[in-house]
């Protein structure tokens, strides 16, 4: 028997790059543009800042003339006097050390959740039974606020620090365990069968198939863990006794030093928005071939 | 055509080659369908979906399993692949009874079936994988195999980002590449565009001719039917049923030109003739047990 090697399938050639690229904004001819327009983007972002600015503006007045009308701005501080606090904390290290005591417990909170809610998540969306024991404990404590744990905290656990970071860390868990559940249970009958025909057994398919395609949900339900513990963090650092951004804040209501809290708002905003982007962002090799896709 | 990937498919052709004379006469890949019953739901909801369905495929030939949509074509194929569990009556590839699906039965589905996941490489170096032969040959494997349905060059690209013609070959490579004795096919070009389709009926048929493994192809297509097969079993609808066993006898290699030569014709009107006839006999079957 003879084999010829003829190719059976025509291969198809990669689409070449071109080596001089078309300029990517079309040219305008100079009779239909008599003025120099400023491009929509930049408009539409000139737009948002003026408005930002605007705000800024009647914020300033409306306190520095102590304007009352129902919300009374008498007590609130200027921009002016914010940016003047702002300098001072920028150079004090006691503001670093706030951050820092903040961050830790973020750190540890959330890890901890991510690591017990990917895990609870994806029993539960393998398991009927799992689901069907895990489940009512979610339902039923999910609802409670972080401030409403405060009390119960104190008691249960053994330090200010430990209750502080069980807070935050039950805050994370919830969104955590949700969106893993359901994205190992949405996974597709098809690629489920596809691994099995191809000799896959049940933990490959688990690792192959079921978590991978889990991943755009997990991620999702880890950034909004993430936004929602430092939410919990600053209800739990009511009771701080001397660190931590949210500390902080109240500490500066009840020693009358409004301009610091304003800094301490600003600050937790953030952090918050910065932690959420960076664990989208860590995520991010993980979900590389969505990207890719057409849609 | 570089080199190495000559190599690579003179390679993948030794295998086959190789594992076609060890097994001598006895070839692999004989399926045999004895009284199968499918059935779904249960008590009231009962309603049978494959009936008394008897077949025996030789190794090495290629079967299209013709029917109107809802015949029960898919789960008749599926409970060859081990996903459907007959309820009465007797499946057994190569002697061995079915209990599940294996790598020995390859199956290629309709469409979306590639891991979005995985690069193309990624997706047929899955079987290997599995098979223990170790990540670095695997990919090894992977890349012949894309060789051979001429998609080297996208190797490292996602799924998503080719046309569903190239995903489908994906898919092909991806079954093959486990060297399974049967191929199992369910519609795998009825999401495609006419000119696609008989381009990749060609080049299945030209892939088929090196493997010669066994195919069991189900379309609602009487033409492609026709074009690829040695045999066409035809399904009846409600309940599902082989009502009519069908040999083509057309040369083969064959290719596009086929499709207007005098003997395709009178063959494809020999079959619609023989399926109306066998159709109107089964309802009137129907009717007079009822
Ligand atoms: N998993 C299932 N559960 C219940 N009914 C099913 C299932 N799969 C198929 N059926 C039914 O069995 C019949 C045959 O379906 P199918 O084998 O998919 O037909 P075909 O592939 O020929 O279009 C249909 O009536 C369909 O509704
Ligand atoms: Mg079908």
């Amino acid at each position: 028997m003879s084999v010829k090697p003829s190719p059976v399938f025509k291969p198809v050639e990669a689409p070449s790059v071109p080596v001089h690229e078309v300029p990517p904004v079309a040219v305008l001819p100079v009779a239909n543009a008599p003025r120099r327009k400023v491009p929509p983007r930049v408009r539409r972002y000139l737009v948002r800042s003026l408005a930002l600015l605007v705000a800024l503006l009647l914020w300033q007045l409306a306190s520095s003339t102590g304007f009352e009308l129902f919300v009374k701005f008498e007590n609130v501080p200027t921009p002016v006097a914010v940016w003047q606090a702002l300098l001072v904390e920028l150079s004090s290290g006691e503001f670093y050390l706030h951050i820092l005591h903040s961050l830790q417990r973020i750190g540890i909170a959330f890890a901890l959740a991510a690591v017990l809610g990917v895990s609870l998540g994806i029993a539960m969306g393998r398991s009927p039974l799992a689901e069907d024991i895990i489940l009512p404990y979610i339902e039923l404590l999910r609802p409670i606020p972080a401030v409403a744990w405060i009390p119960l905290a104190i008691l249960m656990m053994p330090s200010e620090e430990s209750s502080i970071i069980f807070i935050t860390f039950l805050g994370a868990l919830f969104p955590v365990v949700l969106n893993t559940c359901q994205g190992v249970e949405q996974s597709s009958k098809l690629l489920v069968r596809a691994a099995r025909s191809l000799g896959a057994s049940r933990t490959a398919i688990l690792w192959h198939v079921v978590i991978p395609g889990a991943m755009p949900s997990i991620v999702t339900g880890l950034a909004v863990g993430m936004g929602v513990a430092w939410f919990s963090l600053l209800a739990g650092e009511i009771i701080s006794g001397q660190y931590g951004i949210g500390y902080f804040t109240w500490a500066s209501y009840t020693l009358i030093e409004y301009p610091k809290i304003i800094i301490g708002m600003l600050a937790i905003g953030g952090l918050g928005t910065l932690c959420t982007l960076l664990v989208r962002l860590a995520c991010s090799p993980l979900l590389r071939w969505q990207k890719r896709g057409g849609h | 055509m570089n080199s190495a990937t000559q190599l690579n498919r003179l390679a993948v052709l030794d295998h086959s080659r190789l594992a076609r004379s060890q097994e001598g006469s006895s070839r692999k890949g004989h399926i045999s369908v004895r009284n199968v019953q499918v059935e779904f739901g249960s008590d009231a909801g009962r309603r049978v979906a494959v009936q008394d369905a008897n077949l025996e495929i030789r190794p090495g030939e290629f079967v299209c399993l013709l029917g109107p949509s809802g015949c029960g074509k898919s789960t008749l194929l599926n409970a060859v692949a081990g996903f459907v569990e007959p309820c009465a009556g007797e499946l057994r590839v190569d002697g061995q009874r079915v209990k599940g699906p294996g790598p020995e039965r390859g199956m290629v589905f309709q469409q979306h079936s590639l891991f979005p996941w995985k690069t193309v490489k990624e997706n047929v170096a899955f079987g290997p994988l599995m098979a223990g032969v170790g990540k670095f040959e695997a990919d090894q494997v992977g890349r012949t195999f894309l060789g051979l349905v001429g998609l080297s060059a996208y190797e490292d690209a996602f799924p998503e980002t080719l046309s569903g013609g190239m995903q489908q070959r994906v898919g092909i490579a991806r079954a093959l590449a486990n060297y399974p004795s049967v191929l199992l096919m369910d519609e795998p070009f009825g999401a495609l565009d006419a000119q696609t389709r008989i381009m990749m009926q060609e080049n299945l048929l030209d892939i088929w001719r090196e493997f010669h493994n066994t195919v069991l192809f189900v379309t609602h297509d009487i033409d492609e039917a026709v074009f690829l097969s040695d045999r066409i079993v035809v399904m009846s609808a409600s309940p599902g049923r082989i009502i009519a066993d069908i040999p083509v006898r057309l040369p083969r290699p064959r290719s596009q030109d086929l499709l207007t030569e005098p003997a395709f014709i009178a063959l494809k009107r020999e079959c619609l003739a023989l399926i109306r006839q066998e159709t109107l006999h089964a309802f009137e079957q129907q009717n007079a047990t009822h």
